[in-house]
Formats: structure tokens, sequence, C-alpha cells
């Protein structure tokens, strides 16, 4: 951060937050208000859960508006809209909801699975023949789904804490599975040691990508965002070289670019039998998150890395080393995001080609952002954006609303949320405050 | 950018020290690159001379071919590298003769490249066609970065480039073909990539949301939108509203007769033009009048600005909505300047690269637009050594660029500054 800001930008959050929690006092400093009086004024106040909730709200209505504006029957509804009125909002009305219901049924329960469930003879016939699986199947798929989602989302909220932003999520899971895709099927180790080494490895593929970008900004100054954008891209090019080489990585007698498929000894456990997929991933993300929170809130590192977010030269004069922090604050980002290149691997996909890294990148700063950058709040919105994914196959087969609906959703959720006057504004909340997010900053810093 | 500037008062001394890593960055990239030239493009060479073709067969004015013998030349060009590199690790070099080292040594590269591809061919080589390919499959990327040039130096950072990009392409191919009209489709792609831009503005300097953060997400809700429009409105109506017919080339009386200058750059799509346009437009309104003082005035030292009596906030708005425009052109490119129909995602990560031009054109309309071309010439050599069946690894050349890219960020060139204010928003007070 620039040596002038503090004049050019006065940190605009703390102040009026403070007079808003001061402004009741002069009243009636005795009486003691009751718990629903709390609990509405708390809730109107727009702290940043109701921010949230109310931000996830208006991205589905605004979902539900371009679905109702774009599907091709409502459509066709709209232009006999002087002649038959209530047919056209009510197909609009129904095609919104209907993508949501089927997105709710494929994520999380569908009704189906349980009516179908009651009707078995007995509860051991129903297990074997995969009814109750069936029910808690869109469960295990979000959570199959929210794994990766929330590893790297936590390598992009613990530098964030730290006053780094890592775009490099895509580049790190690339390093990460290449190197646990590898040790899954170019190694023969006995049954756990497998998967713990191919975890590792992982770790240390996304580590080695994401120490890069640390190290350069640390010794020369060059920004992390356009380095981590640039290792992205070299890091595609780099697997699709190895994978169309069959010296390299790619599969014997196969075209294709993808690799053998690891070991059955490396795959990830999985929780509840073959039937769902949710696997040992899922604790290993929940593991972590839990890691970080303790490294940030228990540890005299995590303590340097918020305070280098906090003010890097306050810090530095402080005696707090900023450049090495910043070289081990990615590293450990960058180790995360290549835990979910490992989880990816070993947990469902067991082969790696040259689309497996699909859109976690991105997806990832969408889930810090909504997390707030903090762990616990990275695993809830990983749970969510991962139950948008689980469900939105479900939504495109059922009411034909293209799987990309579920990205809009997801920018529309973190725009309001970086934005709270927005949301406070339409839903007429009181109290001020500004960004939950960090106050914006330069390049220069 | 660098730890000196952010700290002045502490490490002021230590400022001239420059540190081994930086110092000897530059001398052995070179060196490496000298090495490559010689061991791996000259000594693995075919046999043979390499020829290259410098006008096409209906030219009114020809130039000969010229033929070298392959492996000799990248001998010769691998020797004049690791010359340049001891030179540079010797020699105090200036500015000037470091950018010029730096351009001879990135050419003889190029050139040991090209030997090594067509040595031995009995087809030769077309450098028009590699220089036309280059021009065109740039001008998204110049445009972008000239839009990105106008935003930093305003003081907003523009990572949401690629969106505009993105959203100009869609709405320039729904709209031109659903008019017929390609000039409207122009023109709305134009409008889309402003719309974008006033989304940015509207979050970046109104709710003052971090601009970086805020580009990412600008361009993933982009990506959905037009994927999902992609899939519910354009596949079912593909022949009404995905066919647009696509810009015809228009030759320039005169110019375009020039042997090698004017096939290459006056015998192109408006898109070429307009570029052109943009480009002294940008030039010459930022450095030599009114309102490009103004806007390096807000980028710099907004404060300062207020005080003189510029209106920050609204020129902000201004300058990021007009912007907006150039990179819809951009955008517009892509369908009917290019192929036509819109793909999903069809920008694929351009609009980052124009962010990365325009940080290695150090924030100048024609730095970036010349670091723009280099992108567009490692793409075009990649698409024309593939199909000349060379042995060549084509996705270790498409990462060269980006490979440097870093290389320079990383201080190879000097340090690379941006406006002061940048990113930071303003509140009056």
């Amino acid at each position: 951060m620039s040596a002038h800001e503090p004049a050019a930008d006065p940190p605009p959050a703390a102040s009026p937050a403070g007079t808003a929690t001061t402004a009741p006092k002069p009243e009636e400093p005795g009486e003691r208000r009751s718990f629903g009086q709390l609990l509405r004024q708390s809730v109107t106040e727009g702290n940043s859960f109701t921010v949230t909730v109310l931000a996830i709200f208006a991205a589905l209505v605004v979902g539900g508006l371009i679905n109702a504006f774009t599907n091709t029957t409502v459509l066709h509804a709209w232009s006999n809209l002087f002649s038959d009125p209530g047919h056209a909002f009510g197909q609009a009305w129904d095609t919104a909801t209907g993508a949501y219901v089927a997105l709710f049924e494929g994520s999380v329960f569908n009704p189906h699975t349980v009516a179908a469930l009651f009707q078995q003879a007995s509860i051991s016939a129903a297990v074997h023949d995969g009814y109750l699986s069936a029910v808690f199947g869109p469960l295990s798929e979000t959570c199959v789904q929210a794994t990766p989602l929330i590893l790297a989302g936590l390598a992009v909220a613990l530098p964030y804490q730290a006053g780094l932003f890592n775009i490099g999520g895509q580049g790190q899971f690339i390093g990460g599975a290449i190197v646990a895709t590898f040790l899954g099927y170019a190694v023969s180790l006995p049954p756990v040691i497998h998967v713990i080494v191919c975890v590792l490895g992982g770790f240390v593929g996304g580590a080695a990508i994401g120490w890069i970008p640390g190290e350069l900004k640390a010794r020369t100054g060059a920004h992390e965002v356009i380095v981590t954008i640039m290792l992205n891209y070299i890091m595609a090019y780099f697997l699709s070289y190895l994978l169309a080489y069959h010296y390299l990585m790619q599969a014997p007698g196969t075209v294709n670019p993808i690799t053998r498929a690891i070991a059955g000894n490396a795959h990830l456990p999985q929780l509840f039998g073959s039937h769902l997929r949710i696997n040992a991933g899922f604790l290993l993300a929940l593991a972590c998150a839990l890691a970080v929170w303790w490294l940030l809130s228990r540890t005299t590192v995590g303590f340097e890395f918020r305070a280098i977010g906090k003010n890097p030269n306050a810090s530095r004069v402080a005696g707090i080393n900023v450049e090495r922090n910043w070289v081990l604050v990615m590293l450990i980002a960058g180790g995360l995001a290549g835990l979910a290149g490992a989880a990816v691997i070993q947990g469902t996909d067991f082969t790696l080609n040259d689309q497996s890294f699909g859109t976690y990148g991105i997806d990832a700063i969408t889930v810090a952002l909504l997390g707030l950058g903090r762990p616990l709040g990275v695993v809830l919105a990983g749970l969510l954006f991962g139950a948008l994914h689980a469900g939105a196959p479900l939504m495109q087969a059922a009411t034909s609303t293209p799987v990309d609906m579920v990205e809009v959703l997801q920018a529309v959720v973190v725009l309001m949320v970086a934005a709270p006057p927005l949301v406070r504004a339409i839903f007429r909340l009181r109290g001020g405050g500004g960004s939950l997010l960090v106050l914006a900053k330069g390049w220069n810093g | 950018m660098t730890i000196t500037e952010r700290v002045p008062t502490v490490l002021d001394s230590a400022a001239e020290l420059v540190s081994p890593f930086r110092r000897w960055l530059a001398p052995a990239s070179f060196l490496l690159l000298g090495l490559i030239d010689i061991f791996v493009l000259g000594t693995f060479s075919h046999s043979g001379d390499a020829t290259f073709a410098f006008s096409g067969a209906l030219d009114t004015v020809t130039v000969p071919n010229l033929t070298l013998a392959a492996a000799v030349t990248c001998y010769v060009c691998g020797g004049i590298t690791i010359a340049l590199a001891a030179a540079w690790a010797f020699l105090p070099f200036g500015l000037v003769v470091r950018r010029v080292t730096i351009a001879v040594v990135v050419f003889l590269f190029i050139v040991s490249l090209l030997c090594w591809a067509d040595a031995g061919l009995s087809t030769s080589f077309s450098i028009v066609n590699l220089l036309q390919g280059t021009l065109a499959g740039s001008i998204p990327i110049m445009l972008g970065a000239l839009t990105g040039v106008i935003c930093s130096r305003s003081g907003v950072i523009n990572i949401a480039i690629e969106g505009q990009l993105l959203f100009g392409a869609f709405t320039a191919a729904i709209v031109a073909s659903g008019t017929g009209s390609l000039w409207l489709g122009l023109l709305s792609g134009a409008l889309a990539g402003s719309l974008v831009a006033a989304l940015l503005a509207v979050f970046a300097i109104g709710y003052r949301v971090d601009q970086v953060v805020l580009g990412v997400v600008i361009n993933t809700l982009i990506l959905g939108l037009t994927g999902y429009l992609y899939d519910g409105v354009m596949i079912p109506y593909q022949n009404t509203l995905n066919s647009p017919a696509t810009f015809s080339a228009i030759k320039i009386p005169l110019l375009g007769d020039i042997p090698i200058i004017g096939p290459v750059f006056f015998d192109s799509t408006i898109f070429l033009y307009l570029t052109y346009l943009a480009l002294a437009g940008v030039q010459v309104g930022m450095f030599s009048t009114r309102w490009g003082l103004r806007t390096r005035a807000i980028g710099e030292h907004p404060v300062a600005a207020d005080t003189v009596g510029i209106r920050v906030t609204s020129m902000r708005y201004r300058n990021v909505i007009a912007a907006g425009v150039i990179a819809g052109v951009g955008g517009a490119y892509f369908t009917i300047g290019s192929v036509g129909s819109f793909g999903k995602g069809m920008s694929s990560g351009e609009g980052y690269i124009a962010l990365a031009a325009m940080i290695f054109g150090r924030y100048a309309p024609f730095g970036a637009v010349a670091a723009a071309l280099l992108f567009g010439f490692s793409t075009q050599l990649q698409s024309i050594l593939s199909t000349l069946n060379t042995p060549i690894q084509s996705n270790l050349l498409l990462m060269t660029p980006y490979i440097v890219t870093i290389i320079v960020l990383a201080g190879l060139v000097g340090k690379v500054r941006g406006p002061r204010a940048e990113g930071i928003p303003y509140v009056k007070g």
C-alpha cells in the first residue's frame, strides 16, 4: 500500500458503525429491551449476516427474472400479454420457481426418492437396493462439489487476510493435480500410505506454483494478481503439453489428452458406501478450514499474516518480515489449491485430463468473497455454491434452464455482498458501515 | 510496485543497490535463449535451407524470396544473443540500449525458430501471412489494452476487460444477426462494452468496492450470462440470432499496393482501421489535450485535481464508461469481424492478456499496443507452425508470452509504475 494513502483515503468503515451502536444509549440507559426487539434491531440494522442472506435472496430474484424473460415458452406467453396476461405471468412464475425447485431437488432433498423409499417392504431391502442412497444422493453430491470449492476458496481467503489477492487457484490446482495423479499411477504403495503420499504430493505441487508469485512479489514487487493470472495460462498449457505425449503423462494407447487411472490404493475412501460419492476429501476440506482458522487466530504466523494484511508499513516498522510472510502465505495457499486438485483426482475423477481444472479457480474467488475471507464463511459459501453446482444438471434436465445460471447467481451474490450499501438501499435497512470486504486498495500495494 | 517505493524513507539508500536476482535475470534469460538458438534449434534442425516469402502470388509488386541456410543462421543468431548477454552483464547499458537489446534478442530468437521450422521444407514460409494474422488476431487485445490504459490513467483498475470483450462479442453477434445490419451490430457491441464498464464504474466508483475483486466478479457474471443466453436463446434460434455476416476487408487504394506493408497494414477489415483510430486518439488525447491532462491528474493525485476544480468522480465515471466502448468494439471483432457466430466464452482470456499488455506497455498507448502485438504474434506463429507439420511443441510456444510477461513484471526492463491513485476510490472531503 502506498505511503500517501492514509491522507487520500481515510477508512470510512469504522466511524459510522461506531456511531450507529452508540446512538440508542442516551435515550433509556437503564431499560432492558426484550429479546424480540434486539433481534429485530439486529436484523434491520443490516449486519454482515443479514446482508449476506439478503444478497443471496436478491440474486435468486435476479436469476428468476432473467430466467422468466429468456425462456422460450415464457417468451411465447409474453407475446400474448394483452390477450391473456394471467397466462404470461403464470408461465413466468412457473419457469422461475420450477428451476429453483429442481435446483433444490438436485442438491438437497428430492421428495420422489423419499416416496420411493417408503414403498419398500423393509429397511434392509431399501438399503440393499440403493433407495436409501438415493435419498441422500443430492446431499452427498453437494458435499462432493463443495470439497474443491472449499479447499480452493481457502486458498483465496488465506492470502486475502494477508492483503494478497490470489487469482491463481487454477494454476495451483493444476500443479497439485499433476503431482497427485503422477504419484497415483506411477508409484505402488500400500493402501493408506498411498492416499497420504498422493495428498501430500498435491499440496507440494500446488505450493510450488503458489510460491512463484509470492517469491516474485517479495523480491521484485511484481504484482501477484498479474503473475497468478499468467501462471494460470502457463499451467493450462503445461498440462496440455504433458498430456500430448505418451512418454510424458498421456495414457498409453489413446490419442485423447488424458492420463492413466490412478491406483485403487490412492483413492480417497468413500464415507457411506459405494452408492454415494461423498468421500474423505470432504473431511479433508473441513480439516483444512479448521487448520486455517487455527493458523489465523491462534498462531504468531497467523497474527503476522493479518497484521501485514491490515497495514504492511506498520507491520514492517513493528519488526515483521513482510516479504517472508508474503512468500509463506502464498506457499500455503498454493498448497491448499493443490489439495483441491488432489481431492478431485483421488476422490471422484481418478484420471487427469486437460479440462480437469474446470472453473474451480474463478469459483474459488466467489466462494472466498462470499465467505468474507473467513474459514467458516468459506465452508458455508462452499456448501452453498457446491449445492448450486450439484443441482444444476437436474435443473437443466428438468426445466431446460442452462447450467450457466449457476455462474450468474454466484456472481450476483458476490456483487451484492461486496456492496452492502446497495443491499441496504434495496431492502431499506438501517445502519451504516462500509464494505464487508476489505476496503479498496491500489495496484501499488 | 516495488519494496523500495512502498517504504521510501526506510529503504531509500538501498534503492540503488539492485538485488543479484534482478541483476542476473536478464543476462541469464538471454544466455538461455542463445543456447536454445544454437543447441536446440541449430543442431536439431533438418539439413537444408529455409525459404521466406514476402509477397503473395497476386501482388502487383513482388519482393523476391529470401533463402537462408537454416543451421548456420541459428548458430549466428545464437552467437550474437550470447554476446549480447555478456555485454548486458558487464557493460552499463542505458534504458534505450536495453530496450533495443531486448528487441534484438527476441527478433533473433524468432528468426532461429522460423529457420528451424521451415528448414528443408519445399513450401516457403509466408512472412506476410504471419504478420497479417498477427495484426488481425491482436485487435481485441490491442483495443482491450487501450481501454485499460484510459481506465488506469483515470485511477480505476479495469480487470473487467474480459467481460467487456465477451459481452461486446455476444451483443454484436445477436444484433447483427437479428437485424441483418453489421453496422448496427458494431454499434451495439460498442454499447455493450460500455454497459459492462458502467456496471464496473457504479460499483468501483459509487460503492467503492475493491476493484480487482470487482473485475473478476464481473467477468464471472458476464461469462455466466452470455453462456446462459447462448444455451437458452441462441441455440434454439441459431439461424436468426446467431448467424451474422462478417465485415469484409477494405483495401486502401495506393497504400494497400506497397509490398509487405500494404497487405499487412492497409488491407483489412474496418476493425483494424478503428484500432489505428483508437490508438491515435488515445495517444493524442492522453498527452496533448486538456482532457488527457485532467485524466492523468485524477489518476495520479485526485486530491490535487479536485483542489483545482476537476470533478474527480464524474470524470472517472465518464472515462470508464467511454473506454468501455473501445473494448466493446474489440469484442465485436470476435464475431462480426472474424468468425461470425458467437461461441461460449469465446474471448478465452484475451481480456486478461490485454491487462498484462497494458502493464507490460507501461500504461502508455503505444507500449500497450506493441505488447498486445507480441501476444498476438506468438498465437499466430503457433497456428502457422502447426500447419507446417514441424515438430514444434505448440503448447510450449503458446506459453512463452505469459512467461515473458512475468519476466518483464519481475523487473527485466526496469520498474513499471502505475498511476499513483490507481484502484483507490476517491472520497471527497
